[in-house]
């Protein structure tokens, strides 16, 4: 490798308005490995970047189907089968009765799917990213708005990609090594 | 590209402002953010609570950690004294076999509910209001479900036992009787503790990554870095972040309306006169609603008041949370009455004498607290003045604290007492219990302090979401965009 290499470009932008703005612009440009770093989801603006929805709440459905289904037959397993008891005069599969702990491992297998896939989907933990090493950046968790464009994008030129993202805004525009 | 965001962007040093007034988005709503606050300030008035270094803490703050720790000492002592000697040191007798282990665990769990309804529920109702409240409100649930944990969880006798309660593969073959209230409580608690867990975690990790950005000294890097995962603010991790925050909230808002009806199982499924109603489910669950938001009003009246937080967390959140309490109150005073009503239409001798025996009997004074303090105190909510008044609030918002230990005292002691035999009835006396209370009040305030001090006391990122600024259509931005955006129209149907 020569001289320092390129991970990407990083620009800066003030408001939920001109991010934006400049989203759709970077997205009609065709361009692909980019993204856009913001402190609060900003309203409208996965359309703006042209993201799909998240598979999040199909993973969220298969398990939490798997965990109900599995909940229902290991209490009537347990109470039916493998240690035959009556309780209370009640039938040894004695459906209402089983209904609470089924519905709470139904909520539990759910939520716990909706956190870690949460985390797995977004490659996260991790505790570094090339952004990380600008100044400007340490903002974007407070009032600053980021878009950045990786150098692996097909699309990616430096000067072009630069001057798109000033065209469309920007107040500060970086270079950022792996 | 200056001129683009002059019109919007305040000094970054909160004096040099002026009185910027931004303009309402609804027309004649007050804004949940009082004052020239713009994104900064937000994070600015958050992260100074958590920021000042350490050996800077205000003395009362000190003063209050150390008051609550040594409670928790104490628990801790009590809790081996306990562990050592057995429930024998309680004033528990035979007929009242459960009392202030289950009184208590039954107000910790309650209390907990608030959080949950704050975070879950008041979301998917988009209250926007909820954003400044719940973060401290969640945090209240976890330390009050722990609480709860530790009350029941050590009411078993053989505390060593305590794992028989889980479905654990073991060498008899056994497996927890899963047709038994009890079990179902099992679940419910541990359900909710951790789906409260993960819920509050999520939310944390944006703000999490707000302190490590700041941070300046290295342990806070660390600490902060570490329980942000990393987090980059990526649109493409929001999507997702979003979607699982929305999953989360919508299981936990049928949550946590079953976990108190599954608690209030634990009695109305026995055939106990005064507990065996069909009442008691939303009856419990509105209970508990009461007592979580009293508790949430004792909590953020101080925190706001000396946190600095009146921006954030204005007289219209006091006044909403009244609102609740009033509605929460009244519902509680009309299930009093039903019971009555319905103990005296069911013709049976028992229900009759149960609640009869409850306002004249020998527990006649903790019923008369119960009602004073749960159906009298709320109803000065009607006044304007009372729920946007936050001394008023606090004081009230305290009585119902008080009223609601009570309304479990009175549920499980008095119904108790009186057995059907005559030659088994009894009055039950406490005689350590005391400690055992003010012990789970010293373990809860610890983490609450502890949680205060180091844990941002107001999710950012939300309240950052529900300002007017945050709405890219937002008229401050309008004719500022235009002049470096004319092909935007045409491309993303945003005009």
């Amino acid at each position: 490798m020569s001289a320092p290499r390129l991970w990407g470009v990083l620009a800066q932008y003030e408001n939920p308005y001109t991010i934006t703005r400049a989203c759709e612009q970077v997205r009609d440009a065709g361009y692909s490995e980019w993204d856009a770093c913001v402190p609060f989801p900003v309203h409208g603006l996965d359309r703006a970047m042209g993201l799909k929805p998240s598979k999040l709440p199909w993973i969220v459905l298969a398990v939490g189907i798997a965990g109900s289904s599995f909940a229902l037959f290991f209490e009537a397993w347990a109470m039916g089968t493998a240690y035959p008891m009556v309780v209370g005069g009640k039938p040894l599969f004695s459906l209402p009765a089983f209904v609470p702990v089924w519905y709470e491992m139904t909520v539990l297998s759910s939520c716990v799917t909706a956190f870690l896939a949460n985390w797995i989907l977004n490659g996260l933990p991790r505790p570094h990213h090339p952004a990380f090493a600008s100044k400007a950046f340490e903002r974007v968790t407070d009032d600053k708005f980021f878009i950045m464009v990786e150098a692996s994008d097909p699309k990616f030129d430096l000067e072009k990609t630069k001057a798109l993202l000033t065209f469309a805004g920007a107040t500060l525009v970086e270079e950022l090594e792996p | 590209m200056a001129t683009s965001t002059n019109a919007i962007t305040l000094p970054d040093d909160i004096r040099l402002r002026g009185d910027v007034v931004l303009p309402d988005p609804v027309v004649g709503r007050e804004l949940l953010v009082r004052g020239p606050h713009d994104f900064h300030a937000v994070t600015e008035l958050v992260c100074k609570v958590n920021e000042a270094p350490l050996k800077a803490t205000p003395k009362p703050f000190l003063f209050g950690l150390a008051l609550a720790a040594s409670g928790l000492a104490m628990f801790g002592g009590y809790i081996g004294y306990l562990l050592w000697e057995g429930p024998g040191i309680w004033g528990n007798n035979n007929p009242v076999g459960w009392a202030w282990d289950i009184v208590n665990f039954v107000f910790w769990v309650g209390i907990g509910h608030a959080g949950t309804l704050i975070s879950a529920i008041l979301y998917l109702f988009r209250q926007k209001w909820r954003t400044s409240i719940n973060r401290y409100a969640e945090a209240m649930t976890i330390f009050a479900v722990i609480a709860a944990s530790s009350c029941v969880a050590l009411h078993t006798g053989r505390v060593w036992m305590d794992y028989y309660l889980f479905p654990i593969p073991n060498q008899m073959g056994l497996w927890p009787n899963f047709r038994s209230p009890l079990e179902w409580d099992v679940f419910a608690v541990n359900t909710y503790f951790l789906v409260s867990l993960l819920f509050w975690f999520t939310g944390l990790v944006p703000d999490f990554a707000t302190l490590r950005d700041r941070a300046t000294v290295r342990w806070r890097q660390v600490f902060y870095g570490a329980l942000s995962l990393g987090w980059r603010g990526s649109m493409r991790h929001w999507v997702t972040y979003e979607k699982a925050y929305q999953i989360l909230a919508a299981f936990s808002a049928p949550l946590v309306l079953s976990v108190h009806t599954i608690v209030s199982f634990d009695f109305a499924v026995s055939q106990l006169p005064g507990w065996h109603t069909t009442i008691f489910p939303p009856y419990f669950v509105a209970g508990a609603v009461f007592s979580g938001f009293a508790m949430v009003q004792t909590l953020m009246l101080p925190a706001r008041h000396w946190l600095g937080l009146k921006d954030l967390v204005t007289a219209k959140h006091i006044e909403n949370t009244n609102k609740i309490i009033l509605v929460t109150g009244s519902l509680v005073g009309y299930a009093y009455a039903m019971e009555f009503f319905v103990a005296a239409y069911s013709g049976n001798d028992y229900e009759g004498f149960t609640f009869l025996n409850r306002m004249g009997g020998p527990y006649w004074w903790a019923y008369w607290i119960m009602v004073s303090c749960n159906v009298i105190t709320p109803q000065l909510f009607w006044f304007r003045k009372v729920r946007t008044s936050p001394t008023w609030s606090f004081i009230l918002a305290f009585f119902v604290n008080i009223g609601m230990w009570f309304e479990r005292f009175v549920i499980t002691v008095t119904s108790l007492h009186r057995d059907a035999l005559v030659s088994s009835w009894d009055y039950f006396v406490p005689v350590t219990e005391v400690f055992y209370l003010v012990g789970t009040f010293g373990l809860f305030f610890t983490l609450f302090l502890l949680f205060i001090r180091f844990f941002p006391v107001i999710a950012m990122a939300e309240v950052k979401m529900v300002m007017p600024q945050a709405n890219p259509h937002w008229e401050g931005y309008g004719h500022a965009g235009e002049q470096h955006a004319p092909a935007v129209a045409a491309s993303g149907g945003h005009s």
